[in-house]
C-alpha cells in the first residue's frame, strides 16, 4: 500500500489491517510522518513533531502485533495520533501555543495521553491551537494561524461512492486560490490534522465549543464528552468547570474507539467520574429506532444561514427515516448561555492563569522588583485575547462587582442546566446545527472580539450545563465547505450520541477536502525538511516548530528581543 | 457599562499585566463592549435560584490521608527560568 493509501484508512480500518499484517505499524507511522513533512508547512497544524518517539512506539507495536515478547495487542495498537499543545506530554513541547510557556517541557504526562499510549497509540506530535484555548479561529496562536485544508469553491461535486460503499463528498478539484479559511478553534490544529490526513485521529479540548466548532469547519467528527468523563489532570487549565478533553476523527466509529481509551476515573482529578466506561463501538449498530429526538427552537438564532437551517431539516428527516421520533421543544435560557459563559470562563481563566508569573516555568522578563517582573513577563508572554479575558475575569471577580456579574452568571447557569434536565425528561437526544455559519476567511473577524465570540453560540450551552455533545459532518455549504450538525445528550449518555451520529453519517456520507493541495503546496516539503534533520526527539521537537508566514511578525520580534534578555537570568 | 481608562489601569494592575497607553485606550472600548453585552443577564429573574457550584452531581471521593507523591525537587525546578540548587530565584523582595 502506498503512503497515500495508508493515511486514507480510518482508525478502524488501520486496526484491522495491522492485525491482518497487511502493513506494519512502522509503515503506517512513516506514511503519516511523510504526510506531515509534505503538508504541515502549508497548514501549520503541528507546532512540534516527535518522529523518533513515534518510530519507537511503532516498533513496540510491531513487536506485539507479531506476537513476540509477552505484551498483548492493545486497543489502539500502532494508531498514529496528534495531541493538542494543551496536554502535558513528558519531555515534549507543551506550551498551550503561548509565548509565556516558552521552552516548557513537562516532567509528567497528562492522564488522557498516558491512557492513549498505554493502549498502544503512537504520538506524532503536538498540535497548534488558540493560545490557552481562547479563540474560535486558531488565529490567537503564538505560532500563527492554522489554515483549513478546505477551500471555498464555486461548484460542488457530491455523492461519489467510495470503496467502502459510503457516499464520499469532495469539494471541486483544485480548490482554487480564494482567501484561506480558518479551521475553527481553539483546537484548530487537531481538526485540520485529521481532515488533511496528517494524523489518524487527534485529541483536543472543548471549553465552549473548541472541539465541535472546528470539527464542523473541517468536515470531521468532534466529541465533547460529559464533564467528568475524561480526566483533566495534566491539561493546561483554562476554565476548570467547563474544560473537557475529547477526540477528533474522520468517522463516528473512530471517535467511539478513541473515547473508550481516553475516558475513565482518575484519582488525580476529583471531578472525574467513577463509573464504568462502556464499549462505545457496540452502540453504533443500535440505530435510533424509537429514540426521541428534540429540536430546540431557541437554536434558530438570528444570522443563521439558510443553508444551515436547511441542513438541520435534512438531519431531522434522516433521523425520522431511521425510526426516531422527532419533536420540537424549548430551552428557554439559551440566549443567556453565551453572555454567562463570558463571565464564568474569563473569571476562572484569570484565576488559573495567575500561575504564569515568570518564576517556575516559561518566559521571564527581568525587572528590578518582583511585581514589575510579573507585570513585564505577563505583558510580553500573553497575547491580546488572553489579556482581554484575564482582565474581564479580574474585573468581574473584583470587589463590588462579584455579585452583579459572577454570582448572577452562576445562577443563570443553574437555569441553563435545568432547561437541559427538563428536556432530557422528554427526549433522549437533541439535534441542532453546530455553528451558525461555515468556516470564514482568516482575518475576517479578528478586529471584533464580540463577533468572534458569537461563533460559539450553539455550542457554549452544552459546556455550561456539563452535558455531552458531538459534531458530525452533514453537508457542504454553497461554497463547498463543510457544515456540521450537533447532537446533545444527557450526562454520560455518550452511547446515545454515537447511535444518532452514526445514522447521520450513514445518510450524509464522509467528507474529505479536495485535491490534497497542501501536500503539493510549493516549497512546503522543502521547508518542512529543513526543520527535520536527524536529531534526537527532544531537540527535534522544538526545531521543527512550524512557523506560518502569517505569524504576527511584530509580536515575535519584540518577543525575540525579550527572550534574549530572559536567557541572561542566571 | 462604561469603563474608563483609570479602571482599565486598575484591573491591569490587579491582574499583574503591564499595559501600554495604546493598549489601555483599546481595552477601554473592548472591555466596555463586552461588559455591556453581558449585562443582559440582569434581565433574568434569579430570585430563589441557587448559583451552580458543581457541574455534574457526584459525591467527592475520599482517599487515605497519606503522602503518595513528592521527593522530586529536580523535576519541580527543571523548567525554572532562574534557579539555584532546588530554589527558584526571584528579584529581592525584602530589604
Amino acid at each position: 500500500m502506498s503512503d497515500q493509501d495508508l493515511t486514507r484508512l480510518t482508525i478502524a480500518e488501520a486496526r484491522n489491517g495491522l492485525k491482518a499484517k497487511e502493513f506494519s505499524a512502522r509503515e503506517l507511522v512513516e506514511a503519516y510522518l511523510a504526510a506531515i513533512e509534505a503538508g504541515n508547512a502549508a497548514l501549520n497544524a503541528y507546532v512540534a513533531t516527535t518522529p523518533e518517539r513515534a518510530l519507537e512506539m511503532a516498533a513496540e507495536s510491531d513487536k506485539r502485533l507479531a506476537g513476540k515478547g509477552r505484551g498483548k495487542v492493545r486497543p489502539l495498537e500502532g494508531i498514529p495520533l496528534g495531541v493538542k499543545d494543551l496536554f502535558a506530554t513528558r519531555g515534549v513541547h507543551t506550551q498551550a501555543a503561548s509565548h509565556i510557556l516558552d521552552g516548557f517541557k513537562p516532567t509528567y504526562e497528562s492522564t488522557v495521553t498516558a491512557k492513549l499510549w498505554a493502549d498502544g497509540a503512537v504520538m506524532l506530535g503536538k498540535l497548534n491551537m488558540d493560545e490557552f484555548a481562547m479563540g474560535s479561529s486558531n488565529e490567537n496562536s503564538y505560532y500563527g494561524p492554522v489554515v483549513n485544508p478546505w477551500r471555498a469553491t464555486a461548484t460542488v461535486q457530491k455523492g461519489k461512492k467510495s470503496k467502502e460503499g459510503k457516499k464520499s463528498n469532495e469539494g471541486k478539484n483544485g480548490g482554487t486560490a480564494s482567501a484561506p479559511l480558518v479551521p475553527g478553534g481553539s483546537s484548530g490544529g487537531s481538526a485540520a490534522a485529521v481532515a488533511a490526513r496528517l494524523a489518524a485521529g487527534t485529541i483536543g479540548t472543548d471549553t465552549g465549543g473548541s472541539i465541535r466548532q472546528p470539527a464542523a469547519f473541517t468536515g470531521t467528527v468532534g466529541l465533547k464528552p460529559t464533564y467528568g468523563r475524561c480526566s483533566r489532570w495534566g491539561i493546561v487549565a483554562f476554565a476548570s468547570s467547563l474544560d473537557q478533553a475529547g477526540p477528533f476523527a474522520r468517522t463516528v466509529r473512530d471517535a467511539a474507539i478513541l473515547l473508550r481509551s481516553m475516558a475513565g476515573h482518575d484519582a488525580k482529578d476529583s471531578t472525574s467520574a467513577d463509573r464504568p466506561v462502556p464499549d462505545y463501538e457496540k452502540a453504533l449498530e443500535k440505530g435510533v429506532k424509537g429514540l426521541k429526538v428534540g429540536v430546540p427552537r431557541e437554536y434558530r438564532v438570528d444570522g443563521m444561514s439558510d443553508e444551515i437551517a436547511a441542513l438541520w431539516e435534512k438531519g431531522i428527516a434522516w433521523l425520522e427515516a431511521a425510526g426516531a421520533e422527532v419533536r420540537e421543544l424549548s430551552l428557554p435560557h439559551t440566549k443567556y448561555a453565551l453572555p454567562a459563559y463570558y463571565i464564568v470562563a474569563p473569571a476562572e481563566a484569570s484565576s488559573n492563569l495567575a500561575r504564569y508569573d515568570g518564576v517556575r516555568y516559561g518566559l521571564r522578563v527581568e525587572a528590578d522588583d518582583i511585581i514589575s517582573m510579573y507585570e513585564e513577563t505577563r505583558a510580553a508572554g500573553f497575547g491580546a485575547e488572553v489579556k482581554r479575558r484575564v482582565l474581564i475575569g479580574t474585573y468581574v471577580l473584583s470587589a463590588g462587582y462579584y455579585d452583579a456579574y459572577y454570582l448572577q452568571a452562576q445562577k443563570v447557569r443553574t437555569l441553563i442546566r435545568r432547561d437541559f434536565e427538563k428536556a432530557f425528561k422528554q427526549v433522549d437526544v437533541l439535534l441542532t446545527p453546530t455553528t451558525p455559519s461555515p468556516a470564514f476567511a482568516i482575518g475576517a473577524k479578528v478586529d471584533d472580539p464580540l463577533e468572534m465570540y458569537l461563533s460559539d453560540i450553539l455550542t457554549v450551552p452544552v459546556n455550561m450545563a456539563g452535558v455531552a455533545g458531538i459534531s458530525v459532518p452533514a453537508g457542504l455549504s454553497g461554497e463547498g465547505t463543510p457544515l456540521g450538525l450537533q447532537l446533545i445528550a444527557a450526562p454520560f449518555a455518550e452511547e446515545t450520541l454515537f447511535r444518532a451520529a452514526q445514522v447521520i453519517e450513514d445518510a450524509a456520507g464522509l467528507f474529505s477536502p479536495p485535491d490534497d493541495w497542501w501536500l503539493k503546496a510549493e516549497g512546503s516539503a522543502k521547508r518542512a525538511r529543513q526543520g527535520s534533520s536527524r536529531q534526537p526527539a527532544s531537540s527535534r521537537s522544538t526545531s521543527s516548530k512550524a512557523k506560518s508566514p502569517r505569524a504576527r511578525k511584530g509580536a515575535k520580534q519584540t518577543a525575540g528581543a525579550k527572550r534574549t534578555k530572559t536567557k541572561k537570568t542566571r | 457599562m462604561k469603563i474608563d481608562e483609570s479602571t482599565v489601569r486598575h484591573i491591569a494592575r490587579l491582574a499583574r499585566i503591564r499595559i501600554s497607553d495604546d493598549e489601555a485606550k483599546a481595552l477601554e472600548s473592548e472591555l466596555g463592549a463586552i461588559l455591556s453585552w453581558v449585562e443582559q443577564l440582569g434581565e433574568v429573574d434569579t430570585r430563589d435560584v441557587p448559583p451552580m457550584t458543581r457541574v455534574v452531581e457526584m459525591t467527592l471521593k475520599e482517599r487515605p490521608d497519606v503522602v503518595d507523591d513528592g521527593g522530586c525537587p529536580d523535576d519541580i525546578v527543571a523548567n525554572a527560568p532562574a534557579r539555584e540548587d532546588h530554589f527558584f530565584v526571584v528579584p529581592k523582595v525584602v530589604e
